[in-house]
């Protein structure tokens, strides 16, 4: 697989290390009531589809930056690729 | 019809015409007492062990393909029970001593062969690790030994022990472990099956659970609704998928692992041998061919198909350990997908929802399982309490803390 990596270009998926949903950056309060449910849920009930699927890779072996790319799991077909930070920001996160 | 020899030579001086077809193909009943989901080698083994041990006379196994064409098709057919810890050991073992049984037991020809398994050492940590390994094995009545590298030296002699990267400190044996026929163990369990009068219905894929106030009443399936008093579910890498439409959300993630096998040779691996350090592990199988594989890919999928970075690391580590090897020719790679749960252990419950039960998150150990994976669920199934063996595989062992963690690798699923 080539992730077209936002800064860098078309780079070999095996310079990346993958860690899964990318659901992973919205880390959950941790002084809400409900914390320690949704933590389980945050570390163990992750997205899983057939199909299309945003997730965390970080180049490793690069400049160190994680993307969040979106790529479909039957056909490993790559649509699109972000910087997380990017993702992050876009969703209220300060970094 | 049972097999045996007088029946073969029987049937060859007949001209081979009283041969029946090993199972039947039925259409589906409208209700059944136990519904299994999936016609792998976990789904057919709880079928026969419900029909056979457990006296359930109304069952069926939903297949969407045909039976045996997934992951029991797919893999290293290695069996062994070198587990570590408590809630993994004696379920292992179990299943192994079921393995030894297993051809008598259903009268089929899996060619079960017992011809060791060695994992080779090459540090002090890992002679450890395999030390304390090997009595865990030994405390569960399983048998394992550690071998000096005058002893391995001595019964595998091609190997090199004295590389400078990689030299060979010894090695943990379990004797007992071998390999089977995989597909022999799909159509022996189907066959087995079929003859204690479970409906094995292929082509028929589960679209949907019929769920109301809080109990499963059947499935939706592209042959029509069937009821069932209970349904099982047993799709392995496909776990996610089905369970989704039940609106559940599995500690899991579908991962592709690649298996490859070279042409046949003449005999040059006795037993299997597991080179941990380098990610690879091989045996030969009866035809000749050298089977092997070694890591997952490590990103989620449902191709049934890998990519070449891992093929190259897998061969990479077949040098390293056999340069000999080098000379031998792929005959064939292929992918399946692995049902890889949060803590590298399987999960064999109920679900929340009444009648609805679950078997799955077998990681890439699920072939070696199969005797007991089918046999617990088929406790689990017919007596709503869990086998002895399986009490730790629980769906909320995640949510309590009493993860089953046999690497210690933590909720990253493609590092088990």
């Amino acid at each position: 697989m080539i992730i077209d990596h936002p800064l860098l270009g078309p780079r070999d998926s095996a310079e990346f290390t993958y860690m899964g949903d990318a659901r992973l950056i919205d880390r959950p309060d941790p002084d809400a009531e409900t914390a320690a449910q949704d933590f389980y849920e945050y570390g163990y009930l992750r997205g899983n589809p057939a199909g299309w699927h945003d997730e965390l890779w970080f180049h490793e072996a690069g400049d160190r930056s994680w993307l969040v790319v979106t790529r479909n799991t039957l056909t490993h077909e790559i649509s699109k690729v972000q910087l997380a930070r990017d993702v992050a920001r876009s969703r209220g996160r300060s970094k | 019809m049972r097999y045996s020899g007088f029946k073969v030579i029987k049937e060859a001086l007949t001209g081979h015409k009283g041969w029946t077809p090993a199972w039947r193909d039925p259409a589906p009943q409208s209700h059944y007492d136990i519904v299994i989901i999936g016609g792998g080698g976990h789904g057919l083994a709880t079928a026969y062990y419900l029909a056979k041990q457990y006296r359930q006379k109304r069952v069926a196994v939903l297949e969407k393909g045909w039976i045996g064409g997934g992951n029991v098709g797919r893999n290293t057919t290695i069996i062994r029970s070198n587990y570590l810890l408590d809630g993994n050991e004696p379920f292992y073992e179990f299943s192994l001593k079921l393995w030894e049984g297993l051809e008598q037991d259903f009268n089929y020809n899996a060619m079960i062969s017992q011809r060791g398994i060695l994992n080779l050492i090459h540090s002090d940590a890992q002679r450890d690790a395999f030390i304390r390994r090997g009595n865990a094995m030994i405390l569960n009545g399983a048998d394992a030994e550690m071998l000096t590298t005058e002893q391995i030296k001595a019964r595998y002699p091609f190997l090199n022990t004295d590389d400078a990267r990689f030299p060979i400190k010894g090695g943990l044996a379990q004797h007992r472990g071998g390999t089977v026929r995989h597909d022999a163990v799909a159509w022996g369990y189907a066959r087995g099956a079929d003859g204690h009068g479970v409906d094995i219905i292929q082509n028929c894929e589960v679209t949907g659970f019929r769920i109301e106030n809080g109990k499963c009443l059947g499935v939706e399936t592209t042959k029509g609704f069937i009821g069932a008093g209970k349904v099982g579910c047993a799709v392995a890498g496909s776990s996610s998928r089905l369970m989704s439409k039940a609106d559940m959300r599995l500690p899991m993630e579908s991962h592709v692992l690649q298996a490859f096998v070279s042409e046949g040779l003449k005999p040059v691996l006795p037993g299997v041998i597991t080179f941990g350090a380098g990610h690879f592990y091989c045996s030969q199988s009866d035809k000749g061919g050298l089977v092997f594989g070694g890591d997952l890919d490590g990103y989620n999928s449902y191709a049934q198909r890998g990519n070449l970075p891992v093929v190259e690391d897998v061969c990479e580590g077949g040098m390293a350990i056999f340069p000999a090897f080098g000379r031998a020719r792929l005959l064939r790679m292929w992918g399946g997908i692995m049902d890889m749960s949060m803590d590298g252990s399987p999960i064999i419950d109920r679900t929340h929802i009444d009648g609805l039960y679950f078997n799955g998150g077998w990681c890439y150990g699920g072939f070696k399982a199969t005797p007991a994976s089918g046999f617990c669920f088929a406790h689990l199934l017919a007596t709503d309490t869990p086998h002895p063996t399986a009490t730790a595989y629980r769906f909320d062992r995640f949510e309590k803390g009493l993860m089953i963690d046999e690497k210690g690798m933590g909720n990253q699923p493609n590092l088990h």
